[in-house]
């Protein structure tokens, strides 16, 4: 499995840490925007190999942590009916709402179904008619092409029993919003590679222009996450903002071409709540007018339903970096994965939930 | 799924068709139709001898400690790369007992069988579980069979409860893990869960991963043996669901003793690592069905760890870590890149992740 244990290499690994050691003359503050990146920084423990010379700030990428809680308590809400089969990726299931999850709301009835596709999802309303088939399309750039693609080929098929509840969010404006905070503490940006294997990177060059701020866009794997903190050290110590590509594997300038026409046809950019962060103004996609019909929050009447997250979770300035998950007074109280106070102790790859998961022994001997 | 569908060519139905070539109601009804479902279909499949009709089995002690356990089987799909819930359900129980230290004396088999079963999947079933029972070297002694309405159940559900002797002198147990223990585990992990994935959702990894489904008991007697005295082996699991973390997890909780794992150590195939990174799922929280996790005093281990090797169902067997003074009750592992993390068992089933 080359494409795997080349990325994994700890000679290689250890040479790249040694570099970012020498260059270092002080601790740089970086964001990982990516969730994904977050779970395998923590998982391999690349916060303590440069521990002294990088402080990671988890960023906003997770879609399970940052999806509003409206949306999921109207995911709930039509997920409960009777005429319904709701499918949703996994993770999405554990996500409290308001007052349950998607478990519960399965275990009293309702037809709630894990896909690994959204074209499952059109699959399960071409083989049941007499149902309406609902898909929860959450994520950023990257699932978002496959969502759009699902709506084409429901369209195509003529499928009148499938919508999808859309609340797709982008990087570039949470990025924005980030650095525009008077809180900012970010020095450097470990840009998503999967998001720009869609997008390409030219959005990122205005940010790296407007805030004067180093962004390396690098992929999931520890050579990777280490190659990019390389140069984005790099960048930093020479006083330096750029943007570079170090995931030239799955990157390229402009991005998948044809994805992206599949994303213009289908969605429009909207304001988007971001839960724990607040209201960005476009920072999300939504179904274009011309797609009217697959909406299911219009389909289902619930766009209006508007509730309150929990005080106690501080959720949101672990997103927006102020805070380390273990700093929140409910961490490992009050809020643990069994009983999550917010989305990013639910989600694998939420913050919170890495370090619950990973981290405990530090907490431990701490105490 | 080709793989593992009963082969009508390779199985023929002893059972008289009457009216039917489908489980009705009326085979759980404790008349003719069930006994002839019993004596033409389940006792040739189990290898049994007729015997006379009794309402228990009666079994020889000897001599020893007793081991018992049952297991119920709800797997979907029934068949699987490499296997079914037949010999699952054999294995499995099998194995609950050899983690005792225990050698099958024998097995029970209660079926709940949904109205509209078709008889061929419930032979081909049957007789995967006799074959499994061969190869542990153990009898299905009694049964009971249940008819429920369609809807009821999901084709077949198999309970299987075993009864089992513990050798003299031999004590096994998750208490008994000591700080300073080697921990071995059997091979490689994760293949069952992923086997069971790539039917359950459809999806193609490129390369067939089968189930690693097989009986321990005499893969433990080996071990046994090859410590050449008494309590070497301190504690065994099998890494079923939840696979080597709720395992190790289980273990070092019950014993009040920290576990270091060391990641690198870890037989993780090709095919797994891959269909786990594509999933986003933790091969080590992966289902086994075919592995032993041991704990074993450390001045014995590679002798233990030689006898493993040197019989098929322990061919990859490796010491992966240790236990420890340090963090009791906590399961450390340490990457290849010097780093350290805890793991622990999943709340529930682990979710495949959006991105």
């Amino acid at each position: 499995m080359k494409y795997l244990d080349e990325f994994r290499d700890p000679a290689a690994a250890k040479a790249l840490v040694d570099s970012i050691r020498r260059s270092a003359t002080r601790t740089w503050t970086i964001m990982e925007v990516c969730g994904g990146q977050t779970h395998s920084i923590i998982r391999n423990g690349i916060d303590q190999l440069l521990d002294g010379a990088v402080e990671f700030i988890h960023g906003p990428g997770c879609p399970v942590c940052v999806t509003p809680l409206e949306m999921i308590d109207q995911a709930l809400e039509i997920a409960a009916r009777d005429d319904v089969i709701f499918c949703s990726f996994g993770d999405m299931l554990r996500v409290p709402g308001s007052t349950r999850d998607l478990f519960s709301v399965r275990a009293r009835g309702g037809d709630v179904r894990v896909v690994y596709s959204p074209l499952d999802a059109t699959r399960i309303a071409a083989d049941n008619p007499d149902k309406q088939v609902v898909f929860f399309g959450v994520g950023f750039e990257t699932t978002a092409p496959a969502n759009a693609m699902s709506v084409l080929h429901a369209q195509r098929l003529g499928l009148t029993n499938f919508s999808m509840l859309v609340s797709h969010v982008l990087v570039p404006p949470a990025m924005t919003a980030i650095l525009s905070s008077p809180t900012n503490r970010v020095q450097g940006f470990l840009a998503a590679g999967h998001v720009c294997s869609v997008m390409g990177t030219s959005e990122y060059q205005p940010l790296v222009d407007r805030f004067g701020v180093p962004i390396v866009v690098t992929g999931f794997e520890p050579l990777d996450l280490l190659e990019g903190v390389r140069q984005v050290v790099g960048l930093l110590e020479s006083g330096r903002a750029e943007l570079r590509n170090a995931y030239p594997r799955a990157v390229c300038d402009t991005g998948n071409v044809v994805a992206q026409q599949a994303l213009g046809e289908v969605f429009v950019v909207t304001d988007r709540q971001w839960r724990g962060i607040g209201m960005i103004p476009r920072s999300g996609w939504t179904l274009s007018p011309r797609y009217a019909e697959f909406d299911a929050a219009l389909k289902f009447g619930v766009g209006n339903l508007r509730v309150q997250e929990s005080e106690q979770c501080h959720a949101g300035e672990v997103l927006q970096g102020l805070i380390k998950p273990n700093q929140c007074p409910a961490f490992g109280t009050s809020c643990t994965p069994r009983t999550p106070l917010g989305a990013t102790m639910v989600s694998s790859e939420g913050a919170c939930a890495a370090y619950y998961q990973f981290r405990r022994l530090e907490s431990a001997s701490r105490v | 799924m080709s793989e593992g569908l009963p082969n009508p060519a390779e199985w023929v139905c002893p059972l008289p068709l009457r009216e039917t070539k489908r489980i009705v109601l009326g085979h759980g009804g404790g008349g003719i139709l069930s006994e002839e479902l019993i004596e033409n279909l389940f006792l040739p499949a189990f290898g049994t001898a007729g015997g006379p009709s009794r309402d228990s089995a009666v079994l020889e002690n000897p001599g020893g400690r007793i081991a018992l356990t049952t297991d119920s089987y709800v797997v979907n799909p029934l068949f699987f790369p490499g296997g079914t819930i037949g010999d699952l359900a054999v294995n499995g129980t099998v194995n609950d007992l050899a983690c005792s230290g225990a050698q099958p004396l024998g097995l029970t088999a209660g079926f709940i069988l949904e109205e509209g079963l078709e008889l061929e999947v419930l032979g081909a079933i049957a007789h995967a579980m006799g074959r499994a029972a061969a190869e542990a070297g153990v009898g299905i002694v009694t049964g009971d069979t249940k008819v429920v309405g369609r809807g009821g159940a999901d084709g077949l559900f198999i309970n299987t409860a075993g009864m089992g002797v513990i050798p003299e002198g031999v004590r096994i147990g998750p208490e008994l893990a000591r700080p300073g223990d080697h921990v071995i585990v059997s091979g490689n992990i994760g293949e069952h869960g992923v086997a069971i994935m790539s039917v359950r959702e459809g999806i193609d990894f490129g390369t067939t991963v089968t189930t690693d489904s097989a009986p321990l008991n005499l893969l433990v007697a080996a071990m046994l043996a090859a410590a050449g005295e008494p309590n070497v082996v301190h504690a065994l699991r099998d890494p079923t669901r939840g696979g080597l973390i709720a395992a190790t997890v289980e273990i070092a909780r019950t014993a009040g003793v920290g576990v270091e794992l060391d990641e690198a150590a870890i037989p993780i195939p090709e095919t797994v690592a891959s269909a786990c990174g594509f999933l986003g799922l933790d091969p080590m929280q992966v289902a086994n069905e075919g592995k032993m996790v041991a704990f074993v005093d450390p001045a014995h281990s590679e002798a233990v760890l030689a006898a493993m090797r040197s019989r098929p169902d322990g061919a990859d067997a490796a010491i992966i870590g240790r236990a420890v003074d340090e963090h009791p009750g906590m399961v450390v592992v340490r990457t290849p890149f010097g780093t350290t993390r805890v793991v622990e068992r999943e709340l529930g089933e682990q979710l495949p992740r959006i991105c």
